[in-house]
């Protein structure tokens, strides 16, 4: 039922957040998006996901739908008839779209995390290697799961595209801060392309944060305080 | 076209028992596999490459990891019937998002009830009862965490109720006087068949985590 108003609780700066985004592009469904301020917690978001507290929160109808992948899921089953299918239709590449959206949430993303944390060379080098580990296995999966079409979900963009893609301005500001090529075309060619395209959809663009103002947001966040 | 199903599991394993009762309401037959978690076998390492856990679903010859994600794909593949996710997707959405709550929640939190002890393991055993109440909370009155019906989140959660006794034991306390409700439910889904042929006897369970316990506490 794809009647009633459609709201989403966020923040433009939020990877997570950018996944029902552009799902609901994809879906061309309008929707209300009520900005969170940075550092404090509205009271309707507590309310509509007191369990986690968390963005981003999709209200149907002001019926709240939580967890990004979940929320994407949801998109995908109430607007079936708008737009192509964010998941595959076999059972089993539907399973490997889950399992590697997953790994991305699980291992890669948390390797992404480390790379700015990571202190010394020593570490530093671990770091990367993890990384760059998980990079290979994301550009095999891409290989396996694209079939020779531009998208993990085929000709268009759908849930595994969104999980992977909603990092990448975030990638990019980790990518200036370390001074290290995190995406890099020599070692995962495929994968670069498939950003590229992803980057550019029309349904992406006006909400991937822009690279000079993430950066800027990062370093107001991650900011140590003066010893 | 004949279905070739097996599954590479261990017997303790509260996500093992997802997939053996998802199977078992679908009336699907397979081959159960015992892994030996010490010295795992080729077919484990090759099927599961990237995380080399078990459960492995193996559907004519091809791998299906997590087990959340194979309840899903058995639900989807033996579409036909016992419906494991309610049809709505909002409903759907619900459950999924309670199946995640008790994945990120539940594991970590168990673990520090039995393999700990002291100050770490009374501030594990306050964040477990806390998790424990909130999806008692979730399952209110009803029968199942869906309605009337059993389903996804009943399958998500019911395995860690063989370890129940382990966490009493270590933990000191009692699942049934902190959440009554859920100890009710915990019966309920007993009676199935699907759940009695796929669940452990907790007696054993307990034994094993026992012996667990002694690898990680110096008593």
């Amino acid at each position: 039922m794809a009647s009633g108003e459609v709201k989403l609780i966020g923040a433009w700066a939020s990877p997570f957040v950018m996944r029902p985004r552009v799902a609901l592009n994809l879906k061309s469904v309008p929707y209300e998006f009520l900005q969170e301020t940075f550092g404090s917690k509205s009271e309707l978001l507590l309310k509509s996901n007191p369990v986690h507290k968390k963005i981003p929160v999709l209200l149907h109808a002001d019926k709240p739908v939580c967890e990004s992948n979940i929320i994407v899921e949801y998109i995908d089953e109430t607007w079936s008839s708008s737009g192509p299918s964010l998941l595959p239709s076999l059972p089993y590449d539907r399973a490997m779209a889950r399992f590697w959206a997953a790994y991305i949430d699980e291992k890669w993303f948390v390797a992404l995390r480390n790379f700015l944390k990571a202190e010394g060379e020593e570490e530093k080098k671990a770091v990367i290697a993890e990384f760059e580990e998980g990079n290979a296995l994301l550009e095999k999966a891409f290989i396996d799961c694209s079939k020779g079409k531009p998208f993990f979900n085929g000709d268009h963009i759908g849930y595994l595209d969104i999980s992977l893609g909603s990092f990448l301005a975030w990638l990019r500001v980790t990518e200036l801060a370390a001074s290290y090529k995190l995406l890099d075309e020599a070692k995962t060619p495929s994968l670069c392309k498939w950003a590229d395209h992803f980057c550019n959809d029309p349904a992406v663009k006006p909400v991937m944060p822009e690279t000079a103002k993430l950066a800027e947001f990062a370093k107001k966040i991650f900011a140590k305080p003066q010893a | 076209m004949t279905n070739e199903v097996i599954l590479l599991d261990f017997w303790p394993s509260m996500f093992g028992m997802r997939t053996r009762i998802a199977l078992r309401e679908k009336g699907v037959e397979f081959e159960y596999r015992e892994e030996d978690l010490r010295n795992k076998s080729p077919l484990l390492l090759q099927m599961n490459p990237i995380h080399k856990k078990i459960p492995v679903l193996i559907h004519n010859g091809k791998p299906v990891n997590e087990s959340i994600i194979q309840v899903q794909y058995i639900d989807e593949v033996w579409s036909h019937k016992s419906p494991i996710l309610p049809s709505d997707p909002y409903q759907r959405a619900q459950a999924r998002f309670w199946a995640d709550f008790i994945d990120k929640k539940m594991y970590d939190a168990q673990r520090k009830v039995w393999a700990t002890k002291g100050e770490e393991q009374e501030t594990g055993k306050k964040d477990f009862i806390e998790i424990l109440k909130t999806l008692e909370s979730e399952l209110g009155d009803k029968p199942y965490f869906a309605g009337d019906d059993f389903g996804y989140v009943d399958i998500a959660l019911i395995g860690f109720s063989t370890w129940f006794p382990a966490y009493e034991k270590f933990g000191n306390f009692s699942v049934e006087q902190e959440c009554p409700k859920l100890t009710a439910w915990v019966k309920k889904c007993l009676q199935r068949e699907s759940v009695a042929k796929s669940l452990p006897e907790p007696e054993k369970v307990t034994e094993f985590v026992s012996m667990l316990r002694t690898k990680f506490v110096a008593e």
